[in-house]
């Protein structure tokens, strides 16, 4: 029987990965799904032959949704499948796991970045506003288009489950904020 | 239904109340007092609904591996149970009425449901424990939300505060079954997958009295009316229920299996 080597498995999990982080979040389109920290991870089974005893690449990725309603998850499971069978991974499963739950914090800074430069202010770093306590404000929230720091929360909720609506004092413009969570 | 197990039970009693919730509040889609607040009760009823989600598809794999010979889905549950079969507190039911209603109505079950998933992510069933702890954090936005809402309302115009007053006369009475247990309740318990829902009735209280007492409201009195029994909990509902079932599972049960 045929061993795949770890050097192979690592090779097919860093190209699962890769064609993982070509896929945007269809709601937050300038995102990545790793952007966004929602895939956990990509585990490849080692040892397995197919009935040619050629090396057979099966697995699982695990992803994790950001809000329990979030209406994109079937899609983008539906984007995984057909990336991963594009480039012939034809045994990979995908798992949705719920613990430890998404969380801001997982959000790449490469990917803070180019939500700013897409108009949507980016997580603060530190979570702030994460509990029941009420009328509560998130500190200095950057506006994504004049860089002004003097603006106003208009609703917790905003276009998508994991926005808030602000205002910008300065420049007057509304804006979407990823509320920590 | 009575050859499910307890757990199930339990599960489709926390399904049933976020799915009905949920679509109680997506009843306001586009008809919100102002756009962020349509967009807001919007947002909740799509958690509540992706809550009920997770827990139906736990359900249906615990009821199939019980009954091998079944093939139970996520829509199986929600569309194909009848009034009686439905597990949810009569609370959740109740018609929107005015946004003073529909807000009340949403802090006293976002206070509850804040308390019970924080409970059951101690549960030994790890995918409850799980679902719960993914749930807790959208709850925590319902509650600060609601409770917001509750004192700009009760503190705000001799109107909000008056219409604040009949939603306590409308639905004060039916918190009571938050914490009446059931005997699916009581069992999963014994093996620390639930918990007695008693335990969390003086935190209830005190979160309710505070947020109360900021909005001017009058705490009700200990004699209130008061429903006795876990009536929605075992299936004896309002007659609100049955029309909330009869849209919701119209087109599921015209067109069984229907797929779009």
């Amino acid at each position: 029987m045929t061993i795949i080597s770890s050097d192979i498995i690592d090779g097919e999990v860093k190209r699962i990965w890769k064609l993982l982080g070509e896929i945007n979040d269809p709601e937050v389109p300038v995102l990545s799904i790793v952007d966004l920290g929602i895939v956990r991870a990509v585990q490849i089974t080692p040892g397995i032959t197919d009935e040619f005893n050629k090396p057979l690449i099966k697995g699982v990725v695990r992803i994790t949704p950001t809000y329990s309603g979030c209406p994109a998850m079937d899609m983008i499971r539906m984007n995984i499948n057909m990336a991963l069978l594009e480039e012939g991974f034809k045994n990979i499963s995908i798992e949705t796991v719920l613990s430890p739950a998404w969380t801001t914090g997982w959000m790449s800074e490469h990917g803070k970045e180019k939500l700013k430069s897409y108009g949507i202010a980016p997580p603060n770093p530190k979570q702030q506003v994460c509990d029941t306590r009420l009328f509560q404000e998130e500190e200095a929230i950057q506006c994504p288009r004049c860089r002004s720091y003097h603006t106003q929360m208009i609703s917790q909720f905003g276009s998508t489950a994991c926005k808030a609506l602000y205002r910008c004092l300065d420049c007057q413009e509304p804006f979407d904020y990823f509320k920590c969570h | 239904m009575s050859s499910y197990s307890q757990a199930v039970s339990l599960l489709l009693h926390l399904a049933d109340n976020a799915l009905i919730l949920g679509h109680r509040n997506s009843e306001w889609t586009g008809h919100g007092p102002v756009l962020e607040q349509d967009i807001a009760i919007s947002n909740i009823a799509l958690d509540l609904v992706g809550q009920s989600r997770n827990f139906y598809q736990y359900a249906a794999e615990k009821i199939n591996s019980e009954n091998p010979e079944y093939k139970m889905t996520e829509d199986g549950l929600a569309y194909f149970r009848d009034a009686w079969d439905f597990k949810n507190c009569l609370l959740v039911e109740q018609t929107n009425g005015d946004w003073a209603k529909t807000i009340l109505r949403q802090f006293l079950f976002s206070n509850h449901q804040y308390l019970l998933y924080d409970a059951l992510m101690s549960s030994k069933d790890e995918q409850i424990a799980a679902i719960s702890e993914k749930s807790l954090k959208e709850t925590t936005y319902h509650l600060r939300w609601s409770s917001e809402w509750v004192i700009r309302l009760g503190d705000g115009t001799e109107e909000s505060h008056d219409r604040m007053l009949n939603a306590i006369a409308d639905l004060w009475k039916f918190t009571g079954e938050f914490f009446i247990a059931t005997n699916y309740e009581l069992a999963v318990k014994k093996n620390a997958i639930g918990i007695d829902p008693s335990a969390l009735k003086a935190r209830w209280q005190e979160k309710l009295e505070s947020v109360f007492t900021e909005a001017t409201l009058p705490i009700p009195a200990q004699d209130a009316p008061m429903l006795t029994k876990a009536s929605g909990k075992t299936g004896a509902h309002t007659e609100a229920l049955g029309f909330i079932l009869s849209e919701m599972q119209f087109l599921q049960r015209a067109y069984p299996g229907g797929m779009w």
